[in-house]
C-alpha cells in the first residue's frame, strides 16, 4: 500500500518489539530491519527517522513525566531484562564530532546549585534560559523532579536536559517495577553516566546534579550511615564522564559566584530556613553578576518525605529590597557619625 | 572545528574586508527568514506569520505562509530553513494520520507537541533548522502555545514570538500581553478582537524594521467554532 511504504508503517511498529541495533554487545543477535547510517543515505523514505538513541525515543508520544508502562512492558518484555537496561546504541555515524557546523546557537547558561545539610538536602536554580545573547525563556524549569524522592537539577543544553531527565525518569520506573524498590541515588546517577557514556565527544551537553533520598529497602548496597542518618544522596553526573559524590555541588556559568557564599555559609547544622536563605542568596548573587543567569529562583527541598517545592521568587524584588537596606544602612551610619 | 563564523547571524551581510583565506563549506543549510508568533487567550489561540519567503538578499515569493493547519484544533507555525519546513509538516500530517488510524481519535495540541519534541530530537546530531511555536485548543477548550528550540527543546507559554523579528516582537509581547516592566497596571485579560489587532500591530512594526519580514500577514484564529483564517497586506519593500 502506497501510505504504508511512504511511511514505512511496517517497520516502524514492527521494530518496537524488536531492538535496532545492527551489533548487539554481549553476544545476543534479535532479527531486525533497522537500517542505519547515514539520515540523507537511507532510501527507504523520508520518514524512516534516524534515532541516534533508538530504543528510547522510537515509543508512541509519552504524556511529559508520565511513564506509559504498557507500550514499555511489551516492547522490552521479550529482551533479557540485563541487555535492555545496559543497552546502549552501539552505531553512531556522527558520534565522533559533528561533522554539519549548526547555523544557530543552543541554549546554555545557568546556575544551579544543591547542598547537603541535617535536615535534607536543598536544591535551588535560577530559572533563565539563554541563547548566545537572547534570553530564549525567562520562566524555564530547571529542576525537574524525576520521582517522589529524587530530584534531578539540569544544566547544559535544554533539550538534551528534558529528554535525559524522560529517560532517566522512565528506565528508574521499569526498575521499581521489575524489581520491587527503587533504585538508590547512586545507581541512578551510575545509570545515566553509563547512558550518556556513548555521546562522548559529540556536543550533547548535560550536566545534572541528582539529589535523592533512599529508602531503607535499597538493599545491601545502601550507604545507611547511622552516625550522622544520612540517607540522603547528592551526585554530580556530567556527559564527559564525570560521576561525583558531594555535599555541595553548584554548576553552571554562575556557579563560581554560588560557591563564594556557599563556601562561606553551609555547614551540616543548618536549621531548614537558614539553608533557604543560604541558598537563595547564592543564588541571587550569581544572577547578580553573571549574564547569563537571571530571573526568578526555584527551591525545592528533599527530607524523608519526599520533595516540597517553594513558590518561584522573583528576583528583581530582592534586588529592590537590597537597595532599600542599603540606603537605609548609609543614613543610619551617617546619623551615628554626627552624633558623637 | 567550528568557527564563530557559523554563530553569526544567519542569512545576514558578512563583514566586507579580507580576513585571509577562507576555506568554504557547502552546508546543507539555507535560511530563508519569516516571522511566527502565537497567543493563546481564554478559549480561543491566534497563531500569524509573513508570507515572506527570502533568501540573503532575494525574495523567492510573497505568498509563502508558515502557519501550516494539523488538526481541527491545532496549527503549526514554522519558520527558518524552508525545506526543513517542509519535510517536517509532511512528516507531522503522516504521524498525525497513523495516529488516528491506530488510535481511533485526534491528537490533542498537548500531544503534537510532545510528538513534534521527539521528532526534533531524533535528529539531534543534524538538526532540523526550523523554530516551531505551535497554537491550539487544549482538552479543556483553552487556549495554549507550545514553543520549540530546533532540537526539540519545548515549553508551554502564554504568547511566544519566532523567527527572524522574534527578538524584536518578543519584549512587545511581554509588555502588552504579559504585562511585564510596568508598575500599578491593572490586568485586564486579552479578549479575541484585542489579540486580533495586537497581532495586526505587532506585524506592521515588525515588517517596518525586519528585511526579511513583510508582504502579508496571515492570520489563524483557532476558537472551538473552527478555525478562521485572514489575510492582511503588510509593507512590500
Amino acid at each position: 500500500m502506497a501510505l504504508q511504504d511512504i511511511c514505512n508503517f511496517q517497520s516502524v511498529f514492527e521494530d518496537r518489539l524488536t531492538t535496532e541495533y545492527p551489533a548487539v554487545p554481549h553476544g545476543k543477535k534479535i532479527a531486525s530491519s533497522y537500517v542505519s547510517g547515514l539520515p540523507f543515505s537511507n532510501n527507504k523514505s523520508l520518514f524512516h527517522f534516524y534515532i541516534p538513541v533508538a530504543e528510547y525515543l522510537d515509543e508512541s508520544p509519552i504524556q511529559f513525566g508520565q511513564i506509559s508502562t504498557v507500550q514499555n512492558c511489551s516492547a522490552v518484555s521479550s529482551e533479557d531484562p540485563f541487555l535492555t537496561s545496559s543497552s546502549l546504541p552501539t552505531c553512531l555515524p556522527f558520534a565522533s564530532s559533528q561533522s554539519v557546523p549548526l547555523p544557530f546557537p543552543m541554549a546554555h547558561g545557568t546556575t544551579t546549585l544543591a547542598f547537603m545539610f541535617q535536615g535534607g538536602v536543598m536544591a535551588a536554580a535560577d530559572t533563565r534560559s539563554s541563547c548566545s545573547g537572547l534570553v530564549a525563556c525567562p520562566a524555564s524549569q530547571k529542576i525537574l523532579p524525576i520521582h517522589s524522592h529524587l530530584v534531578g537539577l539540569t544544566s547544559g543544553t535544554s533539550a538534551d536536559c528534558a529528554l535525559w531527565k524522560r529517560i532517566l525518569a522512565r528506565e528508574l520506573r521499569l526498575y521499581q517495577l521489575r524489581h520491587g524498590r527503587r533504585l538508590s541515588t547512586s545507581g541512578a546517577a551510575k545509570l545515566l553516566s553509563h547512558m550518556l557514556h556513548p555521546f562522548k565527544g559529540t556536543e550533547l551537553c548535560v550536566a545534572a546534579t541528582l539529589c535523592g533520598w533512599d529508602g531503607g529497602e535499597t538493599g545491601p548496597g545502601s550507604r545507611g550511615e547511622t552516625t550522622k542518618n544520612q540517607m540522603t544522596e547528592l551526585f554530580y553526573v556530567c556527559s564527559d564522564g564525570t560521576r561525583l559524590r558531594g555535599m555541595l555541588f553548584s554548576v553552571g556559568s554562575g556557579s563560581p559566584y554560588a560557591y563564594s557564599i556557599l563556601d562561606q555559609g553551609v555547614h551540616w547544622g543548618l536549621s531548614v530556613d537558614e539553608a533557604k536563605s543560604i541558598a537563595r542568596e547564592a543564588v541571587y548573587r550569581a544572577t547578580y553578576r553573571d549574564a547569563y543567569s537571571g530571573n526568578c529562583v526555584d527551591m525545592y527541598h528533599i527530607t524523608s518525605k519526599g520533595w516540597t517545592r517553594r513558590n518561584r521568587e522573583d528576583l528583581k524584588e530582592e534586588y529592590y529590597r537590597e537597595k532599600e537596606r542599603r540606603k537605609h544602612e548609609k543614613t543610619e551610619r551617617r546619623d551615628v557619625t554626627f552624633s558623637d | 572545528m567550528l568557527s564563530s563564523q557559523h554563530f553569526g547571524d544567519p542569512g545576514k551581510m558578512k563583514d566586507y574586508h579580507y580576513t585571509g583565506p577562507v576555506e568554504h563549506k557547502f552546508s546543507p543549510y539555507a535560511y530563508n527568514g519569516g516571522t511566527v508568533l502565537a497567543v493563546a487567550g481564554e478559549d480561543f489561540a491566534i497563531v500569524a506569520s509573513d508570507t515572506r519567503l527570502s533568501e540573503g538578499y532575494s525574495i523567492h515569493s510573497r505568498d509563502s505562509p508558515k502557519c501550516y493547519k494539523l488538526t481541527d484544533t491545532t496549527v503549526l507555525g514554522c519558520s527558518g530553513f524552508h525545506g526543513d519546513c517542509l519535510t517536517l509538516t509532511k512528516i507531522i500530517d503522516a504521524r498525525l494520520k497513523m495516529y488516528k488510524h491506530s488510535n481511533n481519535k485526534t491528537m490533542t495540541s498537548g500531544a503534537i507537541a510532545a510528538m513534534l519534541s521527539t521528532i526534533l530530537y531524533s535528529r539531534r546530531f543534524f538538526p532540523y533548522y526550523v523554530y516551531n511555536i505551535i497554537g491550539g485548543l487544549d482538552e479543556e477548550g483553552k487556549g495554549a502555545v507550545y514553543s520549540f528550540d530546533p532540537v526539540g527543546s519545548y515549553q508551554r507559554d502564554t504568547y511566544k514570538a519566532g523567527g527572524s523579528a522574534s527578538a524584536m516582537l518578543q519584549p512587545l509581547l511581554d509588555n502588552q500581553i504579559g504585562f511585564k516592566n510596568m508598575e500599578s497596571v491593572e490586568h485586564v485579560p486579552l479578549t479575541k478582537d484585542k489579540a486580533v489587532q495586537l497581532v495586526k500591530d505587532v506585524f506592521i512594526s515588525a515588517a517596518e524594521r525586519d528585511v526579511y519580514t513583510g508582504d502579508a500577514l496571515r492570520i489563524c484564529v483557532i476558537t472551538k467554532e473552527g478555525i478562521n483564517e485572514e489575510n492582511i497586506p503588510l509593507r512590500k519593500d
